[in-house]
């Protein structure tokens, strides 16, 4: 099973988790079984359309998915994940 | 050309623990002098950056911000005092760095960066560095660097992790590679989860520190390319690759901006946000029509949607606490039939909980406007503000 590392602002989707291990043979499948295990966790990563949201970046190791072929990228038990999403600081709404 | 930039022998004394290792020595020490970096932003990245990168020598220093000290500020901006509360941040920042080092010319904007000032202030710069703490100055400071090829040192905090990197520089990729778009402000955390951990943009504003340092001084391996991520908690360091995107609308190989547009649209952002609207009364109610009901002894329930967290900060007397997340899981206690005025801390969670209890038939629910920070202002000042 591959690990897939929380960030702060999505913890609250995932149980408080910071980190999971989930089964899956591709990004997609690792995401797949990320969101079905964590319902709230997806549309903070998906949009209507179910595809990821261009302000959450997945990176497999340290290279962004988007430049190893996206959700089709093949992932090993030794492979860690990391969602890392755009943050700006102190200016807060609500 | 200018002439001849030296370094007088109170500067040689003031720089000598500069001077006396070979990769910065008198050259370098003289690069800093010459060089130019603007400061957009003097709060918690900026304040460690403006007072490090003035003592350090840096020959010129801009700095952007039209805000003012405020309380809440003093946690972890640090170029700021308790008596500078009230006072512009510019001036503020000004007189603590002319104390650290007045060889340094300090130039103020202080203004807010937008898209019609944005090139005419950064153009007279070497550097750039972004201690923004919002979505459309970071979009616009990065265009506006892209566009005039000026490097870019960025950082971000939130709560106990952090972000920096070195966009556009020499056409590397820039914070638009990294993040073509910003998350829709419904998604950006709200005050519930913010927060940030004081000491953490004294790292990250300290890493941004000492990139520009290095790339002024041309030594070392600098973070272009490179995502640095920081936990606090954990103490890890960790990075990422960051690439160039071809794809990229501002940077790549087919742009589509090739100037500045309106960044508070391109974030979502409406127009007019900070104007108040006028109170629904069949959906809100004000603080002190709250109280005036408490005080007449009318029966209706008070909730707070806020954090247990929070809850220990400050509370209103005769509230129950549901946090918003939990509402739609414990509707079992509360009653349809009862009158349900709801609130957190400025009012936009309790409103959306006043949806949810709309949604599942409750007809007599009203949000209380400005939450318990209103409350404080106009109702009962002993309650806490945070």
């Amino acid at each position: 099973m591959a690990r897939i590392l929380i960030p702060t602002p999505l913890r609250q989707f995932a149980e408080k988790n910071d980190n999971v291990e989930v089964a899956g043979a591709t990004v997609g499948e690792v995401l797949t079984a990320l969101t079905t295990r964590f319902p709230d966790l997806k549309k903070n990563l998906y949009n209507d359309e179910g595809k990821l949201r261009s302000f959450v970046n997945v990176y497999l190791n340290d290279e962004d998915i988007r430049y190893t072929g996206k959700e089709a990228t093949a992932v090993t038990d030794a492979d860690t994940l990391s969602i890392v999403p755009s943050i700006a600081g102190g200016a807060h709404v609500g | 050309m200018s002439a001849e930039i030296t370094l007088s022998n109170d500067e040689i004394l003031r720089y000598s623990r500069h001077l006396i290792m070979p990769e910065v020595g008198m050259e370098g020490q003289l690069k800093l002098k010459k060089a130019s970096v603007l400061l957009v932003g003097t709060g918690g990245l900026g304040a460690p950056l403006g007072l490090y990168l003035t003592a350090a020598g840096i020959g010129r220093i801009g700095l952007v911000d039209f805000d003012v000290v405020d309380y809440t500020n003093l946690q972890r901006q640090v170029i700021h005092g308790t008596k500078d509360v009230g006072r512009p941040k510019i001036d503020s920042a000004i007189e603590s760095m002319k104390d650290i080092n007045p060889f340094v010319q300090l130039d103020r904007h202080e203004v807010a960066l937008t898209s019609d000032n944005a090139l005419e202030i950064i153009k007279d710069y070497d550097y750039v560095v972004d201690g923004t703490d919002n979505f459309p100055t970071r979009y616009l400071v990065n265009d506006a660097c892209v566009l005039l090829n000026k490097p870019n040192i960025y950082g971000s905090v939130f709560r106990f992790e952090g972000q920096s990197t070195v966009f556009a520089y020499e056409g590397g990729p820039c914070y638009r590679c990294l993040y073509p778009e910003p998350p829709p402000p419904g998604l950006v955390p709200s005050c519930a989860e913010g927060g940030v951990l004081g000491i953490l943009p004294g790292v990250i504003g300290l890493i941004q520190a000492t990139e520009t340092a290095k790339l002024i001084l041309g030594v070392g391996k600098s973070l272009v390319g490179r995502l640095l991520l920081y936990d606090a908690l954990e103490m890890k360091f960790r990075e990422l690759k960051l690439r160039k995107n071809p794809e990229c609308p501002v940077c790549g190989d087919h742009r589509t901006i090739t100037k500045l547009i309106d960044y508070q649209e391109f974030c979502g952002i409406p127009q007019h946000a900070a104007e108040a609207a006028p109170v629904n009364t069949a959906t809100e109610i004000e603080p002190k029509d709250v109280k005036a009901k408490q005080d007449r002894g009318d029966k209706f329930v008070l909730v707070d949607v806020r954090e247990p967290h929070e809850y220990q900060i400050a509370k209103i007397p005769g509230s129950i606490l549901i946090p918003v997340g939990d509402v739609a899981k414990r509707l079992g206690e509360l009653n349809p039939d009862d009158e349900i005025v709801m609130h957190c801390k400025m009012g936009g969670r309790s409103a959306k909980a006043c949806d949810v209890l709309r949604a599942n038939g409750f007809t007599k629910v009203l949000n209380m406007t400005g939450g318990i920070t209103k409350w404080s202002d106009t109702v009962d000042p002993t309650v806490p503000k945070y």
